[in-house]
């Protein structure tokens, strides 16, 4: 059978994401990269706990007077819309209404790149007030971890917009189906981490 | 050949009972979406309200693994079927990370 096999929104399988064994194959791969990806960010925030406000140098800074709320509370609330907006884009690719599920994409795109905006924003806003990654243990410790997220947010966004671009004319159908799936998995996941580190990092950091 | 699969043609009433059934699951997450938002607002307003940090501390993070849950089951459908493999990779995922968490905080540094 042909991979561009055309589906009608009557003969989309219920579960497309599994239908196949490429995408089944895909979706049990993809679930143990995440938990991987639970590793390797558990020790970056455990690293990060066990060094913040630890210098040797550059004590001038710590969590309490560095982090400023209402611009982290921004980024939450936009991350977080953007997760359930990557919901509605699943929503339609299970419904098989393609031009839904794009614009839903697309808005999640949209969110995503917002929120990296503003995450560069804040790094830029640190760096000129001194507190550079070579600064202290805590600088270090602060910027790989919030940075691996970042660059996860950058990866999670090239990978929406490369599939949009790539399926804009196909179509949904077998091939593709499975890889929307996971691109949103790995978008859902993105936010899991960001409610850590919001929690961990800012709020807690904000406590002193 | 991997892209290999069986092609059903639902009948109009199992067409139409899918789609319901999906529109209702939309709403739950809907739902999901609004007790997230919430368990977000009391997070920061506790913290903005200055709290004592013993108080704070434990309820934030406990907010934060609720959170996380609901992201999991709902969001990414871990609740569905077919999840068995899944739960077991992110139980042993999460138990590492535990253990890493709790190694480099209370042995390694302190």
């Amino acid at each position: 059978m042909d991979i561009n096999q055309r589906y009608t929104p009557q003969s989309w399988p219920e579960h497309p994401e599994t239908a196949t064994m490429e995408g089944k194959n895909k979706f049990i791969g993809f679930w143990l990269l995440l938990a991987a990806e639970t590793v390797t960010f558990a020790s970056l925030f455990a690293t990060y706990l066990a060094l913040k406000d630890k210098g040797p140098s550059g004590m001038e800074f710590s969590a309490a007077g560095l982090f400023e709320l209402p611009l982290v509370f921004a980024m939450t609330m936009i991350l977080l819309t953007s997760s359930l907006t990557s919901v509605y884009a699943m929503y339609h690719m299970k419904n098989h209404n393609f031009k839904a599920m794009q614009a839903w994409l697309g808005i999640t795109v949209l969110l995503g790149a917002t929120f990296l905006g503003l995450e560069i924003y804040e790094f830029n806003h640190y760096v000129h007030l001194g507190f550079g990654y070579t600064n202290s243990a805590f600088s270090s410790a602060f910027y790989t971890l919030v940075g691996t997220h970042g660059a996860h947010v950058l990866f999670g966004l090239s990978w929406f917009i490369a599939l949009m671009l790539r399926n804009a004319k196909r179509g949904l159908n077998m091939y593709n189906a499975p890889k929307f799936y996971l691109a949103s998995l790995y978008w859902h996941f993105i936010d899991v981490v960001w409610v850590f580190i919001f929690t961990v990092v800012y709020l807690m950091g904000v406590i002193g | 050949m991997a892209h290999d699969t069986h092609i059903h043609v639902r009948s109009q009433a199992e067409f139409e009972y899918a789609k319901k059934k999906r529109a209702e699951e939309m709403r739950g997450h809907l739902a999901t979406f609004a007790i997230m938002i919430f368990l977000t607002l009391v997070a920061f307003t506790m913290v903005a309200a200055g709290f004592s940090a013993y108080l704070i501390v434990p309820i934030i993070l406990l907010l934060a693994g609720i959170q996380v849950i609901l992201q999991l089951y709902y969001f990414m459908h871990m609740s569905g079927k077919g999840h068995g493999m899944v739960a077991f990779f992110m139980f042993c995922g999460m138990f590492v990370a535990f253990i890493t968490v709790l190694a480099l905080v209370t042995i390694v540094w302190w």
